[in-house]
């Protein structure tokens, strides 16, 4: 089994993902540089967080133009997971791999702070090793989180299963007072219809470690390096 | 004089240039005999401060950091956002510059009182810039201060401060190495922003802002974040002789420093710098201060090598001249020779020592009779619940929420503690930072402030467990050519220097920003302070909240409640209920550093579940603090005080409130004992009430909501 992380210019989640895989799963992983199309030999394709070429347009609209992601289209297609966080989750809105976009906080302002997080959908190969209705905090930190999509197109999300998160009190409450940035429905992270596909705002590589406060991320990445052991042997 | 020692007439453009170097920004013409009091020999420093853009400091297994804080007071009070935001780019640039990756970014922020429509301006401003600034290039902001005071209107401070590590044998030096070398500039295109930053802006005071608005830059956060990437790639290699920003006067800056640190002479064609406006004069190339630029000083061989790794990361890179032995800065525009210049005449501007003469109002302030102040009628709680929700003391969440605190994954002890704490990854090391500033104090007297401040930044750092090993400083002053504020500016110098020689820990770097003032009005003298601690074992360390139901609440560094009503001098209490700034702050010293040794000793041996330094609005604060921060109650007594306004809102320095469990009271007396520090038993963590007894009986979620709701709902009515 092998991670790849993507790195755009402006990306900077690469190397707090890049170390989770490494020292907390201690599965191989390689960075990929945004001008490389060749993925052969990955079996998951991380999009980290960051300002890909300062999101000075609509965050991830010019890094989907990016070389490598004709080729993580393509991955995509061919069954590969592809797992896109806070930036990787707005590329992969703006590439169409995923459903929606994901437009300024309601606030008007950044945010970094502590989530919770309720698991919706625990037979996706991301969260394979959660339970259904469980809640992990998870910290977010961006400014355009605010997930949206058209009704008809949110009315098809939620009905196929694809909603994985929804912001939550830390009881599993799904409420206006705990939704950090106006997303609809709550909306932290959906996958593609086929399920291969996750993109999700908070930043679960930020708590892999009881150092740093939390280790609820770990069930994420522990998820697919599962699902990737399955499917390899 | 410029005359004098050329022997001719320079022209414009030489004029240009002398006028930048020999500005106050650049130059320190009235602070550099002061700041030579600033001990700065020390076994930790592998690069003496004063060298180079900043000293650095030995933490061990082959690692140094480099860190500095500096300002950027006049742009913010012109354009807030970009202000703030370049002030950030700016202090970055410092940091890679010498080849470390930036690892944290603290801020410490003034403005005039918030319920003015423009201070509010400013503040969002101020930190909507830093916020947009910041996240965009991936260093985590990790602490700071914001403070409210008039006399900071029009004036608002804005210091940035970044740390940064490096392999120690990846430094990388600002020079040109000598003869023979490539200068070779990497980044943006050169415009017309910025002309007049370091002589124009920071160097006067300023009455009417409309005209200065050009002369701010206007920073790209991206460019920023792939310049880190490709300088760092860079440094990395091995190949670079040079490596320097462009802040305070640009090229002419950045290019003479080399020479005058490489011991050569420079030779710049100027029609080679990338433009991105059209027309400019040879004048406004050198002195533009567009952003986001650095000069490196290559070897022909490695040239190619180099520019690859731009190439890379799409960065432009340009060269633009090159090193000789004629010890001469000549500045060629299409082989035209346009301006010659000694580089020894332009890095050696005038030095004033000014006569200082001590201000009249401290005899005034300092014999305060302290009869006139009452003991409020309103009573503890609601005096309590007052000073809470004053601006300086309420929640600062609204602000550090919008920065991005976690990103590199190193965020031990996150903001809203006395100091943030950082781990260095690969080892069990980590880094608490800390910048602190106390302008109410030093305003009263500016000596003993000066020492102060450098004592709380230190006891901040010795809350999380960490050792504070090195300084930095940012000196925030008015007119220093008056002689009242020149007192202010040596005073306070004199006593930072003092303290930092107490406490061992020399001050790396500086920045001097004076002529702070608006309408003729000087901003209290506001000397931040920026404290690095180093921790051996991250594992082991404190933050201030409450931990448990049923720890022990000790104060540390007191033996009694009762305090003399001096100890009121410049509190919060005094002008939040009073409307008073006066009295006379002491310390002492030799208090301070067992005080600080003793909470180290602690929370080392594992003993301590919270520590949290008993500063701004004194005790009832700080108590009110580690319980909303941990989410618990407090059962407390305070027996025997005269007035319960002095023991709950005194202000006297060394003092930590520290709570652990009762079966460590035996080894805490040890320890306490040990090292000659007295201590007193406060009361003990509680679920749910905060009392204080026969004085405060309040629910935690009501001091809660009231500290934490003060600045928004501030906000709300803007």
């Amino acid at each position: 089994m092998k991670f790849g992380v993507v790195v755009f210019p402006g990306t900077w989640s690469d190397k707090d993902c890049f170390y989770v895989i490494d020292q907390v799963l201690h599965q191989p992983v390689e960075y990929i540089w945004h001008k490389d199309t060749d993925l052969t030999g990955f079996d998951c394709i991380i999009l980290p967080g960051g300002f890909s070429y300062g999101d000075y347009l609509r965050c991830g609209a010019i890094a989907r133009f990016s070389p490598v992601m004709k080729s993580v289209e393509a991955f995509a297609n061919a069954g590969g997971l592809v797992y896109g966080i806070c930036n990787g989750f707005q590329i992969l809105c703006e590439s169409g791999l995923l459903p929606g976009v994901l437009i300024r906080n309601d606030h008007l302002q950044f945010r970094c702070e502590w989530t919770s997080l309720r698991i919706e959908n625990s037979d996706s190969p991301f969260t394979s090793k959660a339970e259904a209705g469980q809640v992990i905090s998870v910290p977010i930190s961006h400014g355009e989180g605010n997930y949206f999509a058209d009704s008809a197109t949110l009315d098809e999300i939620e009905k196929n299963n694809q909603v994985i998160f929804r912001y939550s009190s830390p009881e599993g409450c799904i409420d206006r007072e705990n939704n950090p940035n106006g997303s609809l429905n709550n909306i932290a992270g959906i996958t593609n219809r086929e399920g291969n596909v996750l993109g999700m705002m908070p930043h679960p590589e930020r708590c892999c470690d009881p150092l740093l406060g939390s280790t609820d991320g770990e069930v994420i990445f522990r998820s697919i390096s599962d699902t990737l052991l399955k499917v390899t042997s | 004089m410029i005359v004098e020692r050329l022997g001719r007439e320079p022209n414009h453009l030489e004029l240009g240039l002398f006028g930048s170097l020999w500005s106050e920004h650049c130059g320190y013409k009235h602070s550099k005999p002061l700041l030579k009091m600033f001990m700065s020999d020390n076994p930790r420093l592998l690069v003496n401060p004063g060298d180079e853009n900043a000293g650095v400091v030995d933490i061990g297994e082959g690692l140094a950091i480099v860190f500095k804080v500096e300002s950027h007071n006049h742009p913010s009070a012109i354009e807030p956002y970009e202000g703030a935001a370049t002030g950030v780019g700016g202090i970055v640039r410092d940091i890679f510059a010498m080849g470390a990756r930036p690892i944290a970014l603290l801020n410490s922020l003034r403005f005039g009182s918030i319920d003015k429509p423009h201070n509010r301006y400013l503040f969002d401003g101020v930190v909507s810039g830093i916020s947009g600034y910041g996240n965009c290039i991936g260093i985590p902001n990790v602490g700071g201060e914001v403070v409210f005071a008039e006399s900071y209107t029009g004036n608002p401070l804005v210091n940035a401060m970044c740390i940064g590590i490096l392999r120690q044998e990846d430094m990388t030096r600002a020079t040109t190495g000598g003869e023979g070398n490539l200068l070779v500039l990497v980044g943006s295109g050169t415009g017309r922003d910025g002309i007049h930053g370091a002589s124009g802006l920071a160097s006067r005071t300023f009455d009417d802002d409309r005209e200065l608005r050009p002369t701010v830059q206007v920073g790209n956060p991206f460019l920023e974040k792939v310049l880190i990437e490709a300088c760092l790639e860079a440094a990395a290699s091995g190949r670079l002789v040079g490596l320097q920003d462009l802040g305070a006067a640009g090229l002419t800056s950045a290019a003479v420093e080399c020479a005058a640190n490489g011991n050569s002479g420079i030779q710049l064609d100027i029609d080679k710098v990338p433009r991105r406006d059209t027309g400019m004069e040879p004048y406004e190339v050198m002195l533009s201060e567009t952003q986001e630029r650095m000069l490196l000083t290559v070897s022909s061989e490695h040239l190619d090598f180099i520019r690859a790794i731009f190439d890379k990361w799409d960065v432009e890179c340009s060269v633009i001249g090159k090193t000789t032995n004629t010890l001469r800065t000549e500045i060629f525009e299409d082989g035209v020779l346009k301006g010659d210049l000694p580089v020894d005449i332009l890095t050696d501007p005038p030095l004033y020592v000014i006569d200082s003469i001590r201000p009249s109002y401290l005899d005034e302030l300092q014999s305060f009779d302290w009869d006139t102040i009452d003991i409020p009628s309103e009573g503890p709680t609601e005096t309590l619940l007052k000073i809470l929700r004053s601006p300086n003391i309420s929640s600062k969440h609204p602000v550090f929420r919008q920065y991005d605190h976690q990103v590199q994954t190193n965020t031990v002890i996150a903001p809203g503690n006395d100091a943030s704490l950082i781990r260095i990854k690969g080892t069990t090391k980590g880094l608490a930072a800390s910048t602190d500033g106390n302008g109410r104090l030093c305003y009263l007297n500016p000596y003993i402030g000066g020492i102060i401040a450098v004592a709380e930044a230190c006891r901040n750092v010795s809350c999380t467990g960490a050792n504070p090993i090195a300084l930095t400083n940012c000196l925030n002053f008015g007119n220093p050519e008056k002689p009242e504020v020149y007192y202010q500016l040596e005073n306070c110098v004199r006593g930072m220097a003092h303290a930092s020689e107490a406490f061992e820990s020399p001050v790396v770097s500086g920045n001097v920003s004076l002529y702070n003032e608006t309408r003729d009005q000087a901003i209290y003298p506001t000397p931040v302070i920026g404290a690095v601690g180093l921790t051996e074992n991250v594992g082991k360390n404190c933050d201030i909240g409450f931990k448990n139901e049923g720890d022990v609440v000790f104060l540390l560094g007191a033996e009694s409640f009762q305090e003399p009503v001096s100890t009121l001098s410049g509190s919060e209490y005094l002008e939040v209920i009073h409307g008073k700034v006066a009295g006379n702050p002491t310390i002492d010293l030799e208090m301070e550093i067992k005080v600080q040794k003793t909470c180290r000793s602690l929370i080392g041996a594992n003993l301590l579940n919270s520590a949290h330094d008993c500063s701004d609005g004194g005790l009832a604060v700080a108590l009110a603090e580690s319980c909303i921060s941990g989410g618990l109650g407090l059962k407390a007594s305070l027996p025997d005080v005269e007035r319960w306004d002095v023991a709950l809102f005194g202000e006297r320095q060394s003092r930590i409130i520290v709570s652990f469990s009762p079966e460590h009271l035996e080894r805490f007396d040890l320890i306490c004992s040990e090292n000659n520090v007295p201590s007193i038993q406060i009361g003990m963590v509680e679920a749910r009430s905060f009392t204080i007894e026969g004085l405060v009986d309040l629910d935690v979620s009501k001091i809660s909501d009231t500290w934490h709701n003060a600045l928004e709902v501030v906000d709300l009515s803007y």
